[in-house]
Order: C-alpha cells, then structure tokens, then sequence
C-alpha cells in the first residue's frame, strides 16, 4: 500500500463511474462507466495503473475502492433477482459523489 | 464446460510468436532477465488448484481459522506455510453461504488468484465466459451444472485492480466426519473461481 491522501470516501457512500477513454491503460471497464454503485470496501491507496502502465511510478497513489452496483441497474432485462449484484474495484479518479 | 464456445485457441501460435516477441524486447531493453521470467514461471507453477483446497479445507474444519483467513487472507495463508511472493497482488478470500453465491472474472484480462491456486484454466480467459458471466452469471452457472435459487444473491466479482478474489465454497451437507485431507478434495478449481460448488462426497467416490 502506498502513501496517498486518505480515502475520500466510505463504505455505503454511493458514487458514479465517470465516463471516459483516456488514451492510457485504465481500468475502469466500460460497462460501468456512467452507472451508479456503492463504496463496500476502502482498500487504500495503489500506485495508478495509468501511469505504471507508461513505466511510471504510478504516483500519486489512488485510493481504491470496491464498489457494488445492482445488476437491474446495470444491465435491461438482466435474468436474475434484484439483490445480485456486480462488484469491482475502482480508483478514486474515477469516481463522481452524487 | 465441455461446450461453452470459449475462443482461447484462436490466434494461438500469433499468441505464442507475440509472447515470444515480448520476452526478446524485455530482456533485450534491461526490464528483466531470462532468469527472472523463468524463476516467475516456476513459482507460478509451484502453486496449483491442491494449495487453495488445502487452505480453505482448513477453513471449514476450523472456524477461527476461517475468520482469520476471510479478514487477513495473506497472514492466514502464511499460518499454513504459504509464504505469497511480494510481487504478487492482494488477496481476499470470499465466503459463499447459503444465502450469498460469489463468483469471479477479469473483464479486463486474466487477473486470478496465480500466487495461491496456479494458472486458470483456459476458459477463464477466454472472451465467451469473460463477457457473459459479468451479464448472464445465472445463465453461466448452469452451463457449469450449478442451478441456485432465486433467493440466493449471486456476486460476480470482476478482478479489475489489485485485488484477487479467492472464493471460499460452502460446505457440503453430510461432510460432518470427514478428515481435512478428504474434504480437500471436495474442494475443485471449478468452486473456487465460483462458477461451481463444492462436490459432493458421493461425486468424489463415483468419480
């Protein structure tokens, strides 16, 4: 884990997948840009792949996060219950507070 | 999955030549030697889908265990000798109940637990399961054989960063008196990544 500023968020804030395609390597899938979901767990903060990827040291570090979303939020007609749920882990740049 | 219309043998020799490729310009630019990969290579396959039943077999048989492993999963890991590399990314171990089914995918690439249970299988990195389990994950169980309940939440974990997700299966009914050893073999790749459960003791001794 590296020195980072502290999480911005907590478990149970929701927040929204910025939507983008930077020309880096992310990883942030596009099938939840846009979506909203909620914080589960605060990991604490990695070296950013966007910039490890370019032989960076991916600092400053970004505080990561596993986020939740429902799967009817994600998907229409999902083939499932309203509880199931798709869960990721997303850096703090990519996330928006609602 | 006998037929589930994964595509990992495309392209497989334009694979191989890239890898190759890849492994010249490393070695050739200084970013690592042909020792490093090979040493890589060899823990890699130092690790195989026994290590994690080993580790989660004890889980069941002791549940203090159990919790230390679900909080902490590289400390507990270390209790039974399993000493992950510091390369290697983060590990958590994720329980599946009777009312929460978890599964896991890399949406991305192949990211999976390589430094506890070895290299994933073939479909795991294949496109077919990739795109379709984050979508259909109900629809791909059944396809492994597994059909759960409408009431059971299902959790498809997608491995996007630097967290492997290991899961936990839960224990079969009629397991009560069997040895650690014996319940390890329960234990499958298969219900491991999530995309199964755990077998029975009548589909060990019938297999």
């Amino acid at each position: 884990m590296a020195q980072s500023p502290s999480a911005k968020y907590k478990p149970g804030d929701q927040v929204r997948i910025r939507v983008g395609v930077p020309p880096t390597h992310f990883r942030t899938p596009q099938y939840v840009q846009g979506k909203q979901g909620e914080i589960e767990t605060s990991w604490g903060a990695y070296p950013n792949p966007e910039g490890l990827a370019y032989g960076g040291d991916g600092l400053p570090a970004q505080p990561l996060y596993l986020v939740k979303f429902a799967q009817t939020d994600l998907w229409t007609n999902y083939k499932g219950g309203s509880q199931d749920a798709l869960l990721l882990d997303i850096y703090e740049n990519w996330l928006e507070s609602i | 999955m006998a037929d589930n219309g994964h595509s990992h043998g495309d392209n497989a020799e334009y694979y191989a030549l890239r890898a190759e490729a890849i492994q010249a310009l490393l070695i050739e630019k200084g970013v690592c030697t042909m020792d490093d990969i090979l040493t890589m290579a060899d823990k890699i396959d130092s690790r195989s889908p026994a290590d994690g039943a080993k580790v989660l077999a004890h889980a069941w048989v002791d549940p203090e265990y159990k919790v230390r492993l679900l909080a902490d999963a590289e400390s507990a890991l270390m209790e039974l000798g399993y000493d992950l590399p510091e390369t290697a990314p983060k590990l958590t171990v994720l329980e599946n109940t009777d009312d929460v089914h978890n599964m896991a995918v890399c949406t991305l690439c192949s990211c999976y637990p390589r430094a506890i249970i070895g290299r994933p299988p073939a479909w795991y990195k294949g496109l077919s399961y990739r795109s379709r389990v984050v979508v259909d994950p109900r629809g791909v169980l059944k396809e492994f054989g597994t059909e759960l309940d409408d009431e059971v939440q299902v959790r498809v974990i997608d491995s996007s960063a630097d967290y492997r997700y290991l899961v936990l299966p839960k224990r079969p009914a009629g397991t009560e008196g069997m040895s650690e050893e014996d319940l390890a073999k329960l234990i499958t790749q298969e219900s491991m990544i999530g995309v199964g459960l755990a077998l029975s003791p009548e589909q060990v001794s019938a297999s």
